[in-house]
């Protein structure tokens, strides 16, 4: 037994390699998830962001207007879409439907020509300070010399005299503190971790022990496994938002802006779509490590596709839509919506039938898989 | 009623393209205490799966207790007890709070009562808040049995009770699988030990799927038709390989200094045991016992059996 001896060492890797080659779920996880993961970090995560959704509110159309928002657009981070009146703009900054409201003062063109420097305003979504960071600082490079070419050759207008000013304002978070952005987002990354898990492995955990058997012969439907097996993991959940929450709160000074009743009614929502999830992954896995291995498909994305690390709106239409589908990506929004931008339900209500219809599709499919029988 | 407890005809199951239960014909009398009895894959646990609704059959019809085993699964399961097994409780649950889950989940109206009883005559009043994991394989049997009857089933179905419990803790075991028959409990019990064969009132033998004999154990015995010389006085190690090369020896078989040897033809036999050319034994016919017969079974299987995997 004495030293090291090769014919036990291949003996030992003989049974490893046969062991691994039968345990498909960890081939499958060693080398799909490197391969999604490239092509996510790859093609769909973007750290500098351009063409975000930007609200013009302009009263008038004069040639200067025109030279200014061309002048955006050109930068690339701009997408000017027009709007009516501040209010639908205010409006659809809170929806994140724009990340920018661009108000261009009434009367600007004449303010200009006489002088008065009039000042535009630039009103920047500083609930992600990523996502903004670089456009911001392309409006402030823009610059006076963006009227150069047409402004009429007065003396007036040579320096140091300014045709008009910029001022940028984040709202929300006008610090564009990191913390304010990521640790709202925490209370969803955080009860998908927790709750999808635990429900996952809920199931699986019955069969592995071979209790599963006992629970079929047992007079119970399969509602009141689901539902009683699903409740705990539901107050558990809550009680460790409540916790994240105060932390948030007390040391980050993240604001509570909305209605927390209204924040914890729709993350309840969240939970039952991560534990239908859990459950529907507890039907089809059939050892805790199995279930594990499939949550890890659900962790990837939503970590990298649901604007939780990186700018949605970053992202090409195609990562944006697989975003879209993934109920945290609603649920991200709407933490970081009642948090810090005060959101009330008209604005929070897209993202909650959005989960509604995620967990019901997923609940259908959760019972439907729960099988009474062992065939 | 039918005055079967079980009553089931045809039935097949397949799991891919093993086919573990095939035609398989079943009745036992209610109030009897039936051994179930056959080889590692001959279709025990399949069989009372699909007796207790946990299982649907690719064919066949029946009844269980009257009720039908196709439409009746959730009746069937109301009135039915069964035993896994592979311990199927809660080991990280106490001895009393498994049986206080399994009593709510039946709906037991008297609970209390039912598991205070149940606790008694299992005779695990001391075990009371030791977490199952904790118990000895003998315990956690006791436990199960338990679970099994507190919603007091007029159908018990044990699989393999007592595997891997210690022979004192076996009997006692079966002394309370006869007291619940003496309440009027049907127990269908598969085993593979043949003192517990012997201590039913019946025996049903199964062989790749098939039902190949049934009955007590006496006349099991003697249907089989086989033959036993047993023989002292010799070198057992060495004669036994000789007399399996003959042709009419089925098996020869030391059991310490006397050697075993059976065949269903006693001429062919005896024939075989002089061609053997042994010498120095001490040759007499002994009456056959159960397991000689189980032995045999194995090694002759019916026509179109086949043994499968599992259970």
């Amino acid at each position: 037994m004495n030293g090291f001896s090769f014919r036990r060492f291949l003996a030992m890797l003989g049974k490893e390699a046969t062991q691994l080659r039968r345990d498909r779920g960890t081939v499958a996880l060693t080398l799909v998830l490197p391969m999604i993961q490239l092509f996510l970090f790859g093609y769909a995560i973007n750290t500098n962001p351009r063409h975000l959704p930007t609200a013009l509110v302009s009263a008038s159309h004069s040639r200067y207007e025109r030279d200014i928002v061309t002048a955006l657009e050109n930068t690339k981070y701009f997408d000017i879409r027009v709007y009516p009146t501040e209010k639908a703009a205010e409006e659809a900054l809170r929806r994140w439907d724009v990340m920018f409201i661009i108000d261009i003062p009434p009367n600007f063109q004449r303010d200009v020509l006489h002088g008065d420097s009039p000042s535009i305003l630039v009103d920047a979504d500083g609930s992600d300070p990523t996502a903004i960071g670089n456009a911001t600082a392309a409006v402030n490079a823009l610059g006076a010399n963006v009227l150069s070419r047409d402004l009429p050759p007065d003396p007036r207008f040579r320096q140091p005299l300014v045709a008009y000013q910029t001022i940028l304002h984040a709202r929300y978070n006008p610090e564009q503190i990191t913390a304010l952005n990521i640790v709202p987002a925490l209370i969803a990354v955080v009860l998908t971790f927790s709750t999808l898990v635990s429900t996952a492995m809920a199931i699986t955990r019955e069969r592995e022990m071979g209790t599963m058997e006992n629970l079929l012969v047992l007079p119970i439907q399969p509602a009141e496994v689901l539902l009683g097996k699903i409740l705990p993991y539901v107050g558990l959940g809550y009680l460790q938002i409540s916790l994240v929450l105060a932390i948030a709160v007390v040391v980050f000074g993240v604001p509570v802006a909305g209605s927390l009743p209204l924040l914890l009614g729709a993350i309840g929502l969240f939970i039952a779509c991560n534990l239908a999830l859990g459950f529907v992954i507890s039907s089809v896995a059939r050892t805790q490590r199995q279930a594990m291995q499939m949550a890890q498909f659900v962790f990837l994305p939503s970590m990298l596709l649901s604007g939780f690390l990186f700018p949605f709106r970053g992202m090409p239409v195609w990562a944006q839509a697989i975003g879209d589908v993934l109920p945290i990506t609603h649920a991200l929004r709407i933490a970081r919506g009642v948090l810090l931008k005060g959101n009330g339900w008209p604005e929070i209500a897209p993202d909650v039938w959005l989960m509604a219809g995620f967990a019901l599709a997923i609940g259908v499919v959760a019972v439907l898989t729960y099988r009474r029988t062992l065939d | 009623m039918t005055g079967y407890a079980i009553d089931v005809e045809g039935l097949c199951k397949s799991f891919g393209s093993r086919r573990v239960i095939e035609n398989l014909s079943l009745r036992v009398v209610e109030g009897e205490v039936c051994g179930f009895l056959g080889g590692n894959g001959s279709g025990k646990t399949t069989t009372m799966r699909l007796l207790c609704g946990l299982l649907v059959p690719d064919a066949g019809r029946g009844t269980c207790l009257g009720i039908d085993i196709l439409t009746g699964a959730d009746e069937i399961r109301r009135q039915v007890g069964y035993m896994t097994q592979r311990f199927s409780l809660y080991g990280d649950l106490t001895v009393g709070e498994n049986l206080a889950f399994v009593a709510r989940l039946h709906g037991v109206a008297d609970r209390k009562q039912a598991i205070g009883e149940a606790v008694e005559r299992a005779g695990l009043g001391g075990y009371w808040s030791q977490l199952a994991d904790q118990l000895s394989g003998g315990w956690k049997q006791r436990l199960a049995l338990a679970a099994a009857v507190l919603h007091r089933p007029r159908l018990l179905l044990l699989d393999e009770p007592t595997a891997g419990v210690d022979a004192k803790a076996r009997r006692e075991f079966w002394d309370l699988i006869h007291e619940f028959a003496a309440g009027g409990m049907t127990v269908l019990v598969s085993t593979h030990y043949m003192d517990e064969a012997e201590r039913c009132a019946r025996v049903i033998y199964l062989a790749g799927g098939h039902l190949v004999v049934q009955g007590s154990a006496e006349e099991v015995v003697a249907e089989a038709h086989i033959v036993v010389i047993e023989a002292v006085g010799g070198a057992v190690e060495a004669a036994a390989p000789k007399l399996r090369r003959q042709r009419g020896v089925e098996t020869a078989t030391v059991f310490g200094r006397a050697l075993r040897v059976t065949g269903t033809d006693a001429a062919a036999l005896q024939g075989a045991i002089a061609a053997a050319g042994l010498e120095g034994f001490e040759w007499r016919e002994v009456p056959p016992r159960l397991d000689d017969v189980f032995i045999h079974m194995l090694n002759n299987p019916p026509e179109g059996t086949s043994y499968g995997e599992g259970g």
